[in-house]
């Protein structure tokens, strides 16, 4: 007898990278640059921070939305940092994860049969939320040509003036994209006038290494209609710890926290600790990092020309997406190098409509594997070409 | 601008090749070779060693840290003592210091005896020392930025989202 599924969960398939992590587990002397997580440990403050809050027993709940000194600092953080005001108290929800607020987001306002837009390739985790939320995804493919920014005209291709939705994530995983202000206005105005509610995912906001991040929750007449989703994960390298948050419109964070507090009570107590270190003294450690990711994107960038490959300026996150030379496709590429040579990179399609023909490489790896990586890449394409 | 984030790379690992850091930077490899060509005329890099674990090693260096204190005169500054302690190749390196006592030298030898004999010998009979306190480096943690441990290893997951 098999257990009786329900059928929205049926509907998602598995995870494709499922597949490719068997085959990396057969193989000895693999490196990585199938890595979603920074490759630095927590700063050390911020893990001594924890440490300390554990040996106080601070062990209990907090209040549903996070600790107060945790909102009131992350209010603090975003102003300065991204010219975002939001009122700690009521604009402001503390998550396990940037994961769980934008899952929170789908549940709390997409009615079962809405249309969520999701610019594409991305994150692989929006549509398999809508779809447990009831909802209907529809891809928006961002192409090459426009380096992965979303466009007006590939909004208008997909029918999502029609949407009730729109989730955006830049900078961006898989492609590593960013959008300036100038790329995001028409995309604001697109919003408005097609009414939609935007859900942008800026996880990787500090890691943009060319001009500053704009959040599109500062363009004119977007607050009252944007959910921004940040968190500590990336920039602070927290992912085990999961921490994140969600800025939107009182009724909206009010509405996510509803369901916050009956499914999570609370994000980790230690990890707010963390975070409340991270923000008030790991600044120069983020800019470290920051400092080293890029060096390694101009190092790979520069690698990838010289191989041949074809590969867009990627200008955030920790991701470069370069084109599969003619002849094979992403996942054909993804598997041959893995099982040949041993190195590990994500095939485009497994992010969505967009993907297919690329690979996701994500330089969150020490420069001595890249520099071999990217050795044993060149000689995976020399043997075909 | 170029200089200094050449001068960062060196600083991190002065074994990246010219083409690597040229990679990193986006500067073209002779242009790599000037700066550095540059900051060494110039004298602003005066050198490349290795940071060495020397518990790894069968033959330990003895190093020490030597606390020595001074009196000036009308003649002697701080940079005539100085000088005269630098020039010996015992001394790895030479800080004058806030705080209880005016220099901090780094002194390696090859014994105990041998370093021992240097500071009572060589440094002790400086007329306008009047005090030194010699710490044997028992253990090393970390040294110029980088830790002795054996590392942590990288226990992420091959493929993640």
């Amino acid at each position: 007898m098999t257990f009786d599924l329900a059928d929205r969960v049926q509907t998602v398939p598995p995870s494709g990278i499922r597949r490719f992590f068997e085959i990396a587990e057969e193989r000895d002397e693999v490196i990585s640059l199938g890595v979603g997580e920074p490759d630095f440990s927590t700063p050390w403050a911020a893990r001594d921070a924890a440490i300390t809050s554990l040996e106080q027993g601070k062990t209990s709940y907090t209040a549903n939305r996070g600790r107060k000194d945790l909102r009131v600092a992350i209010a603090n953080y975003v102003t300065d940092r991204f010219d975002l005001g939001y009122d700690p108290d009521e604009e402001i929800i503390v998550t396990a994860g940037a994961s769980e607020a934008v899952d929170l987001a789908f549940r709390a306002f997409v009615d079962p049969g809405e249309t969520v837009a999701i610019a594409q390739p991305s994150y692989i985790s929006y549509e398999p939320g809508v779809i447990f939320a009831g909802g209907e995804p529809l891809a928006v493919p961002t192409r090459e040509e426009d380096e992965f920014r979303l466009t007006v005209s590939a909004l208008e291709r997909a029918g999502a003036s029609e949407a009730d939705m729109l989730v955006l994530c830049y900078p961006n995983n898989p492609t590593g994209a960013i959008m300036t202000e100038a790329d995001l206005e028409p995309v604001a105005e697109f919003a408005r006038e097609h009414d939609l509610t935007v859900l942008a995912d800026e996880i990787y906001a500090e890691l943009t290494y060319e001009g500053e991040h704009t959040s599109i929750a500062t363009l004119p007449g977007m607050r009252e209609r944007t959910i921004v989703f940040n968190g500590f994960s990336k920039a602070h390298a927290m992912t085990g710890l999961r921490l994140g948050y969600a800025l939107g419109p009182a009724d909206a964070i009010a509405a996510m926290n509803k369901i916050h507090q009956y499914t999570m009570l609370s994000a980790p107590t230690t990890a707010q600790y963390a975070a409340l270190e991270a923000l008030s003294s790991c600044g120069s450690d983020v800019r470290e990092m920051v400092d080293q990711y890029d060096r390694r994107r101009r190092f790979v960038l520069s690698r990838f020309r010289e191989i041949g490959m074809d590969v867009f300026e990627a200008k955030g996150a920790f991701y470069c997406f370069p084109e599969v030379p003619a002849g094979l496709t992403a996942e054909e590429f993804a598997e041959g190098v893995l099982r040949e040579q041993g190195v590990a990179v994500v095939p485009g399609d497994v992010f969505g409509a967009g993907g297919e023909g690329h690979l996701r490489v994500s330089y969150a790896t020490g420069l001595s594997d890249l520099r071999e990586a990217l050795t044993r890449i060149e000689a995976f394409v020399d043997e075909r070409t | 601008m170029s200089e200094r984030e050449v001068l960062e790379l060196l600083r991190e690992n002065a074994r990246y090749s010219t083409a690597d850091i040229a990679r990193m930077t986006d500067l073209e490899e002779p242009e790599v070779d000037a700066v550095i060509e540059e900051l060494e005329s110039a004298g602003v890099v005066r050198g490349y060693r290795a940071v060495v674990d020397w518990d790894k090693l069968e033959d330990e260096k003895v190093r020490a840290e030597v606390e020595l204190n001074v009196e000036l005169d009308r003649e002697t500054g701080y940079g005539d003592i100085a000088e005269r302690l630098a020039r010996f190749p015992q001394v790895k390196a030479l800080r004058l210091v806030s705080g209880d006592y005016d220099f901090d030298m780094e002194v390696e030898g090859d014994s105990i005896r041998e370093v021992s004999m240097f500071v009572s010998e060589k440094v002790a009979p400086v007329p306008e020392i009047t005090q030194t306190v010699t710490h044997y480096v028992m253990t090393s943690y970390k040294e110029h930025g980088i830790e002795l441990g054996d590392g942590d290893e990288d226990d992420r997951l091959s493929f993640s989202p």
